[in-house]
């Protein structure tokens, strides 16, 4: 099942186009990786695919009413914000938002995905903890805790994994790769490409608002791409549990 | 829910209180029945038509500054936020004084209100007009604070330009903000606009949650940005403007009662905006009961003790939260 069309998906900043024609399907079942130098336009696409952004061209998320695109995609975006000292269960809670009628507590049903969530993040111990007081780390992992508690065929996240630790990042991508594997789909934009080669069953790369190659991941992942689109020498070692890359040097 | 019980216990005290305390010592029982019309002439006039109001206004206004305060600081996502920072109430101050100024205000009772509300109607479009439809928050704020400039220098002005000294002090003890001496129609007047602002706010809940995650987030759990900042905008505008042109300026409380319950609300922006509205009515009210009991006779302003009030509780809260701010 298709959970995301965008056809010529074109966000200008100003004149100048940031993301320019971009087109692609995903899929249920896929875990998508997003690659591409700073300033690529992998933000500006993410957001744009999600109506969040003045937009031409097409996109099946955006064209949605607000509501149903809530009930079909979360949104995990880069900046990291939980603005009030709320409790972490709270916090998580406000993903069940878009299912809640105006001034409606927790159902049962809604109680249960926000316990999975906490689960799945590994945050249970947590849950009575005011949020705003955890480290910045802890607090990425509650933000991604509520955007599984949305619930949606669908989840988009703006490098979800920087700034954790290694085990959190691992646990995180497990996670997103388990959700693939239930039959949903993740879109994820991430820089470290080691893990994107060993998580992503899926790479789109984009490189000056286009998109470079869009495959599997072993097709992508090669020495020219990232000689062109990253200006990076770099060696790719197959191991046993994937890709690994190791960057050696840059190209001017 | 314990803390909805006990904002009520305490907003039904005050206005219990401000109703059978005053000048005129009057039992309560006494005070109940003149208030429902029976009894001595003299003692229904004062329950009805000097208490009642005051107290009403007292309550109406505390309660649409406590709400506004407390959408405004959800909305800008900053504690710091207070209802008076998109110039409505500066504006509807403004109306005031040109009114008294003018003369203009003494020619029918509601004449001063309406003035100020003209004014405060009128700053709300010209945010919208600079800010834009699409406008970030942050251009809110600075049309705001420059609307806010304004009219805080065209109120010096007309102050500067008064035609005699008691002219002058009328309209300073005005800015001073009170809400002795007001008669139902003030209430009649002020109600039905302050009911609509209410309104606004009051459904603001679930986008102020939303917007805990920050703009991207809240707009992709479906919440219509724009919508919410027009109605936040008419709500505040509808609600304080008219709270200032029937009281006056009171400061402080849209930017205190929201700190203090904040946590009694467990940092929920939907749960602090009723929690807010009542504890809003209480303060403004046991103010109000302060400036009956401290200088019976000097005619001491709300605005004033409010603030005389506010500063230090500002201050004890700095002080105690300086390591969570940190």
């Amino acid at each position: 099942m298709t959970l995301l069309t965008l056809n010529k998906l074109t966000v200008r900043r100003g004149a100048c186009p940031v993301v320019d024609a971009a087109s692609l399907n995903i899929t249920a079942g896929e875990c998508v990786g997003l690659i591409g130098p700073n300033g690529a336009g992998k933000t500006s696409l993410l957001r744009g695919a999600l109506g969040l952004l003045p937009y031409e061209g097409q996109s099946s998320l955006a064209e949605m009413p607000p509501k149903a695109r809530a009930a079909t995609a979360a949104w995990l975006p880069q900046k990291r914000e939980i603005a009030w000292p709320m409790s972490v269960e709270r916090v998580v809670a406000l993903g069940r938002l878009p299912y809640l009628a105006r001034g409606a507590s927790l159902s049962d049903e809604d109680q249960k995905a926000v316990d999975a969530a906490l689960d799945r993040m590994g945050l249970q111990s947590f849950r009575a903890r005011i949020a705003t007081q955890l480290s910045g780390g802890e607090q990425a992992r509650v933000l991604i805790a509520r955007t599984l508690a949305q619930d949606t065929p669908l989840l988009m996240a703006d490098e979800p994994i920087a700034g954790l630790d290694p085990a959190a990042q691992i646990a995180t991508l497990d996670v997103f790769k388990t959700l693939a594997s239930e039959g949903r789909a993740v879109f994820t934009s991430l820089h470290d490409l080691s893990l994107a080669a060993r998580y992503c069953t899926r790479l789109i790369v984009i490189s000056a608002g286009r998109i470079a190659a869009d495959g599997p991941t072993d097709d992508v992942l090669t020495k020219d791409m990232l000689a062109d689109v990253f200006h990076l020498r770099a060696d790719i070692v197959n191991t046993p549990s994937g890709a690994l890359i190791e960057p050696l040097g840059v190209l001017s | 829910m314990k803390l909805f019980g006990a904002l009520m216990v305490g907003t039904l005290a005050m206005f219990t209180a401000s109703l059978f305390v005053g000048y005129a010592a009057i039992p309560v029982s006494t005070g109940l029945a003149g208030l429902f019309g029976s009894g001595d002439a003299l003692i229904v006039t004062v329950m009805q038509d000097i208490r009642l109001p005051r107290t009403l206004l007292a309550a109406m206004v505390g309660l649409s500054l406590g709400l506004a305060g407390a959408a405004m600081q959800g909305f800008l996502r900053n504690p710091l936020a207070e209802p008076g920072l998109i110039g409505v109430s500066g504006s509807a101050a403004l109306g005031a004084v040109i009114a008294l100024q003018s003369g203009f205000a003494a020619s029918f009772i509601l004449a001063l209100p309406l003035t100020a509300l003209v004014f405060a109607g009128a700053a709300v479009g010209l945010i919208l007009l600079l800010a834009g439809p699409r406008g970030s928050s942050l251009t809110l704020i600075l049309a705001g604070i420059a609307v806010s400039a304004f009219a805080g220098a065209l109120t010096s002005l007309a102050l500067n330009l008064s035609p005699n000294p008691y002219a002058a002090s009328e309209i300073i003890f005005w800015m001073m903000g009170s809400v002795a001496d007001r008669a139902m129609t003030h209430v009649w007047l002020a109600l039905p606009i302050m009911g609509l602002g209410w309104l606004a706010l009051a459904t603001l809940g679930r986008g102020l949650d939303a917007l805990t995650l920050g703009e991207d987030a809240a707009e992709a759990l479906g919440i219509s940005l724009s919508t919410l900042r027009t109605q936040l905008l008419f709500g505040t505008a509808a609600a304080v403007g008219a709270a200032t042109a029937v009281a006056g300026a009171v400061g402080f409380v849209g930017l205190v009662v929201p700190h203090i319950l904040r946590r009694f609300a467990e940092g929920r922006p939907s749960t602090l905006l009723w929690a807010s509205a009542l504890g809003g009515a209480a303060m403004v009210l046991a103010a109000d009961l302060a400036v009956r009991l401290i200088l019976p006779d000097r005619d001491l302003k709300l605005g004033v003790v409010m603030a005389i009030i506010g500063a230090p509780l500002f201050l004890h809260l700095i002080y105690k939260t300086r390591r969570e701010i940190a």
